[in-house]
């Protein structure tokens, strides 16, 4: 049985029940309409039911691979909707009318400024402050759109540029924005395994006394990750409103901030902090766009969205539960000897 | 098997009020108890003893509900019971003070006192009663504490006070003390036994564990002896000479620790020479009065001193774990910044701290991970240590530290507690320090990682690395050191230059001064 | 409202320990000190609103901060006694755009309002108890198991009717537009007694009984709690069940204060909860905290509200950035306290 040991290291690596409920959307999907899976050649663009999924996954998936190191360091970012939206403004209140490239550009690097010291704003109040995440970040949840409105002046901003459309809109063979997203994700990804940044964030995560004793520097490395999920946010919003030509402060990466904690969270990392996993974080990040593309796909009203998501969080959640799996495998094995077991039965759930 | 010579067993007084019978409990990969038997009679202090792991905290929540039993059987006031959780224990009559506070440090005292069954009237929780009724019972323990004060604002010693008063207030058939004494100074003990006799008197029976013989000799009338999760048997205090029970604890002859004295010439530290470290007036206010210590290369310096002597806090201090506000500390003669623990390390300092669990492991991390941790966040991360090598250094420690099992991939929190240790020593010797500060290094591991990490300290400091070794246990300080610095009341107050001081030297320069009782491992 | 103060040191008993000797000792209110200060920022915030514009210095307008926001302090309520225990309701927003959307909903379908009122106060007490329930079984955090139902509640109400439904049902007209008028010309609304019926019931539950105490020691450490033989898992679910309910009740006087039901009605209104809670001085790590806060953290929010909306040279953004600027104040506090105590 050679399959036995690809599966064993997929269910080990805790991205099986994902990777099942994607290929399960995805099937509803082909069922429901087989041209589903076809991709075009236009112009040298591919068009497609997947590639529309990549497109409009991708704000998501990038705000999420922030958040999956913020939550590995046992943190949360709220604030990463409101700082899209800031991003979003601040790029476009500069570019304005403009649609030379050089304002674009000029734009686009003043938003990552301002996100970056916002940022720093975050892992200030987190790792020298030591204030709750979820709160320090709530501040910023609360206050940035504000602040976004106040660089709009409460308006809707329209821009004109070829150059920023690009970012959101723009097509290299695959949509520009899921290439910008995947490439962080690789550079991410090699970031985090090939040195050892992935080894100090889960140590930090895992044991933030333990880690400072043995000499690593928690306070920057937390610090840095909310800096990492800023900019990550930043260019989120930059893609949202170069997409559509124009910023809300309103609604520009409204609630992306819980759709990029469910996707870390269906991806298997624990909202405990400790280990983490990029992948597991596309795969969720893609669950979650499939969720709603299929949706409107199989022709559901869009209105159920919610109830959907609500749906796959529970059953993933529960799914990577220690307790819930006991339980189902107690059903399973019901000649089990010991009618009760001891308290620290989670152990044998396995590991992630 | 299990049937070791024991003491001619005691006729029972009175029928037991709890008995268990063959309990047995399992956890994934360690069995915990195995078939044991206990028995508590009304009316008497029984004392469980065990080295770390022979099952007395499983056999205690097997008791207290905590734990479901695997085979055996309960029985309580003659009848069979089923715990399904603490509180049916509670119900049941048995009342339980474990050895952390497990008390809500935000709540009042009163309310630790009595929450889940306050006074009511009409239904509703009478706060008046409540703080009356908690007076009493304080009042009857001879404890002056407001009920109406916060808990938090109390020292640890008072907490502990309240949580035995919090078991003393529902008349329990059954009090269970599982290492009631260890933050408590020799008057809270005083008073604690008092309580605790006026109780045994009124026919409570007392479940009490202690590793401080002194007070178990004193305070006990049976004892009960487990290792390995096993019964070793049951005997009357007074029947049983401490030798006899430490070998039925220990399950071997004292003379396996011969082993890891050192000889009398082996370190032989050159005090002519510029030592490793030198610590002159380091302090920290309220913590670590001003001391003086220096420690050579190829030394093995001992702390020795009461639990809150100042011995941990002053490693700390050392180590930048946590901040000096004065003094000043050379390395190599050259005058060294020492205001976190990265400071440290770059002036080749390493440190051990007792507290494993807490502040050493990363329990979900590999052994791999943890073993090269220190090292590679001294290198930062943007130079991660070569595959190659960090295979290397991981299979050499594994090997030259005999980590069990020998798998680099292995959480770490999978493996026992020696090996844990043992894993933690391989971090910072990978980071080839000058000075290895170990705090509370075997505690709480079996006696065989005991000795091997006995051992290993010898050899470093034969191959020239300056140690300095802090342990509750005098015996072992005392085997290993080349000098022996005795610290009470936060103050260093003799330095022993000499091998050959006796337990009973250092223990008196302990108690003098001190009011006596209440020390640590007087087992000698 | 006394009773929130009953576990405060008597002056006897204060006296009795030592003169002056320690003085940690001689600080009553302890525990009290957070809501103190909202307290006093209430006063001050008020007071500057009061000197600086006509007609706002008024007992009506005191009263108007409880008429606009009487929801709120309910949902606030509910909340607190979930961040008591260390946990987090993010749901309670989109129940209440449910529980609008069931009423006026139900009342089109011709549904008998009184069925319908106490019909809605089942289901949010069942949806609450059902997170609670998945919290405290299978051990997933609050966050994401209210989060999921944050998104349940949200999609139901909008799966009824994606559009704005107006109520015009007799007896829910009569409760929207019912006042008592009290002396001194002050008129106030039916559902700000329900919002102040909801505290004192929640004041009396938390501090004189049992499952109030037992809320407290959950936040304090849970642990413990379980080993002191407290019933927490009941608790645990408990707490959730009436953050359930409150957010159905606030629906409820939401829907008489809009007379309409909505699925994207208080979208973001669980922040506003949460932001009132803390800025009242509860612990978001739990074990400290009361409802007295909470309802002094409501007013604080209404005052800035009421005050951006009387300056009228101010844009409604600000009010966003003033409540962030505030819970950061009350965050670096909370902090400040915490580090100086350990």
């Amino acid at each position: 049985m050679s399959t036995a040991t690809p599966l064993a290291r997929l269910r080990t690596s805790g991205l099986l029940w994902p990777l099942v409920a994607l290929a399960a959307l995805l099937a509803v999907n082909v069922a429901a309409r087989p041209s589903f899976v076809s991709v075009t050649v236009r112009d040298g663009h591919l068009y497609g039911s997947l590639v529309d999924i990549l497109r409009n996954g991708a704000p998501t998936l990038l705000v999420a691979l922030g958040m999956t190191l913020v939550i590995a360091t046992r943190g949360i970012d709220l604030s990463v909707g409101a700082i899209a939206a800031i991003a979003g403004a601040v790029a476009c209140t500069y570019i304005g009318a403009s649609g030379d490239a050089g304002a674009a550009v000029v734009g686009m690097l003043l938003a990552l400024l301002l996100c970056a010291v916002l940022g720093v704003w975050n892992g200030f109040l987190v790792s020298v402050l030591g204030i709750q995440p979820i709160i320090a970040t709530l501040v910023l949840m609360t206050a940035g759109r504000g602040l976004a409105m106040l660089v709009t002046d409460g308006q809707i901003i329209t821009v004109n540029n070829e150059a920023y459309s690009q970012v959101g809109a723009g097509f290299l063979v695959l949509p520009v924005s899921i290439l910008i997203s995947l490439g962080v994700f690789a550079a991410l990804a090699v970031l985090t395994r090939r040195t050892a940044l992935g080894l100090l964030v889960e140590s930090v995560g895992i044991n933030p006394e333990a880690s400072r004793l043995a000499g690593v520097r928690s306070r920057t490395i937390v610090w840095t990750v909310y800096v990492f999920a800023a900019l990550c946010a930043c260019v989120a919003g930059l893609m949202i409103t170069s997409n559509v030509n124009s910023t809300n402060a309103n609604s520009v990466g409204l609630w992306i901030e819980l759709d990029a904690i469910l996707a870390v969270v269906i991806g298997g990392t624990s909202l405990a902090g400790g280990r983490f996993s990029l992948a597991g974080t596309l795969v969720g990040a893609l669950v979650i766009q499939t969720l709603t593309t299929t949706v409107y796909n199989v022709g559901i009203p869009p209105q159920t969205i919610q109830v959907f998501k609500a749906a796959v969080v529970i059953a993933v959640c529960l799914m990577q539960a220690p307790k819930f799996r006991a339980l189902l495998v107690r059903r399973r094995t019901p000649a089990a000897p010991a009618a009760a077991t001891p308290a620290p039965a989670t152990s044998e759930a396995g590991p992630r | 098997m299990t049937e070791v010579p024991t003491a001619a067993r005691p006729a029972p007084q009175a029928a037991p009020v709890v008995e268990m019978r063959g309990i047995s409990i399992e956890f994934p990969g360690v069995k915990a108890l195995q078939g044991v038997d206990f028995r508590l009679l009304p009316g008497e202090v029984h004392a469980l003893m065990g080295e770390n792991g022979a099952g007395k905290s499983t056999l205690i929540k097997a008791l207290t509900g905590v734990y479901a039993v695997d085979a055996g059987e309960i029985r309580v006031g003659g009848g069979p019971v089923t715990f399904s959780g603490p509180a049916a224990s509670q119900a049941a009559g048995i009342s339980t003070v474990y050895q952390e506070v497990n008390l809500c440090a935000n709540l009042t005292v009163a309310e630790n006192i009595l929450l889940g069954r306050e006074p009511r009237r009409a239904g509703s929780i009478d706060s008046r009663a409540m703080r009356a009724r908690a007076r009493e019972v304080l009042t009857r323990m001879g404890l002056h504490v407001d009920p109406a004060s916060t808990l938090g604002e109390h020292p640890i010693a008072v907490q502990q006070l309240v949580a035995i008063a919090r078991a003393v207030a529902v008349d329990a058939r059954v009090l269970v003390l599982d290492e009631p004494t260890s933050s408590l100074d020799a008057d809270e003990v005083a008073e604690l036994f008092r309580i605790m006799r006026s109780l045994r008197d009124a026919g409570t029976a007392i479940l009490f564990v202690s590793h401080f013989l002194e007070q178990v000799y004193e305070i006990s009338d049976r004892m009960t002896v487990l290792r390995n999760g096993r019964l070793v048997g049951e005997y009357r205090t007074a029947q049983l000479p401490r030798l006899d029970l430490i070998s039925a604890m220990i399950g071997r002859e004292l003379g396996e620790m011969d082993a890891i004295a050192r000889s009398a010439d082996a370190g032989h530290a050159d005090a002519s020479r510029v030592p490793v470290l030198r610590a002159s007036g380091i302090a920290r206010a309220g913590s670590v009065e001003p001391v003086d210590l220096e420690v050579h290369a190829g030394e093995v310096v001992g702390l020795a001193g009461l639990l809150g002597s100042g011995r941990t806090e002053l490693v700390r201090l050392l180590f930048g774990a946590d901040r000096a506000d004065r003094g000043t500390i050379e390395v190599q003669g050259r005058p060294v910044t020492i205001r976190n623990p990265r400071q440290a390390i770059a002036a080749g300092i390493a440190f051990a701290s007792e507290d494993r669990k807490g502040e050493g492991l990363i329990a979900d991390l590999s052994v791999r991970d943890n073993l090269v941790l220190a090292m590679q966040a001294a290198r930062g991360w943007t130079r991660p240590i070569p595959r190659r090598t960090k295979d290397e250094l991981v299979a050499r420690y594994i090997e030259a530290l005999d980590i069990r099992p020998a798998n680099p991939d292995a959480l770490i929190r999978n493996l026992s507690g020696g090996n844990q240790q043992k894993v933690i020593l391989a971090r910072w010797l990978v980071t080839e320090p000058r000075l290895l500060i170990l705090d509370e290094p075997t505690r709480g591991i079996d006696i065989g990682a005991k000795a091997q990490i006995m051992k290993l300290v010898t050899e470093l400091a034969a191959g020239g690395m300056a140690v300095v070794f802090v342990s509750a246990e005098l015996e072992e300080v005392l085997r290993i050191s080349d000098r022996v610095v005795v610290l009470r009341d936060r103050r260093k107050i003799a330095e022993i230059g000499e091998r050959g001081a006796s337990v009973a030297d250092v223990m008196s320069l302990i108690a003098a001064g001190s009011e006596s009782t209440a020390l640590e491992r007087t087992a000698s | 409202m006394r009773t929130t103060v009953t576990t405060a040191t008597p002056a006897t008993t204060t006296d009795a320990v030592a003169p002056a000797a320690r003085p940690t000792r001689s600080r009553v209110p302890g525990r009290l000190v957070p809501v103190l200060a909202t307290l006093v920022l209430f006063v001050l915030m008020f007071g500057a609103g009061a000197a600086r514009y006509e007609n706002f210095g008024t007992p009506q307008t005191i009263v108007n901060l409880l008429i606009d926001n009487s929801f709120l302090v309910v949902l606030a309520v509910g909340m607190t006694f979930v961040i008591l225990t260390g946990g987090i309701d993010l749901s309670v927003g989109s129940v209440v755009a449910l529980s609008t959307m069931v009423a006026a909903w139900g009342l089109q379908q011709g549904v008998p309002a009184p069925l319908l009122l106490v019909g809605i106060l089942v289901l949010g007490t069942a949806f609450g108890l059902l997170q609670g329930f998945v919290i405290q079984r299978f051990d997933i955090q609050p966050f994401i198991v209210t989060l999921a139902g944050m998104f349940l509640a949200r999609g139901l109400s909008l799966l009824i009717s994606d559009e704005s439904i107006s109520i015009d049902d007799d007896t829910f007209q009569a409760i929207a537009s019912g006042s008592i008028t009290l002396p001194g010309e002050v008129y106030v609304t039916y559902s700000v007694l329900i919002a102040l019926a909801v505290l004192a019931v929640a004041a009396y539950v938390l501090h004189r009984t049992r499952f109030g105490r037992t809320v407290y020691a959950l936040g304090g450490n849970e642990q413990s709690a379980t080993l002191m033989g407290l019933s927490t898992a009941r608790t645990k679910i408990g707490v959730y069940g009436i953050s359930g309910f409150c957010a159905s009740l606030a629906g409820l006087l939401f829907s008489f204060y809009m007379l309409s039901g909505y699925g994207l009605h208080a979208v973001g209104m669980e922040l506003d909860a949460i932001a009132a809670v803390v800025i009242g001085g509860t612990l978001l790590a739990g074990g400290a905290g009361y409802v007295v806060g909470s309802l002094l953290g409501v007013l604080v929010l209404g005052t800035i509200q009421t005050l951006i909306s009387f300056d009228g040279t101010l844009s409604s953004w600000w009010t966003k950035i003033f409540i962030g600027a505030l819970l950061l104040a009350f965050i670096v506090l909370q902090r400040a306290a915490l580090r100086r105590r350990g």
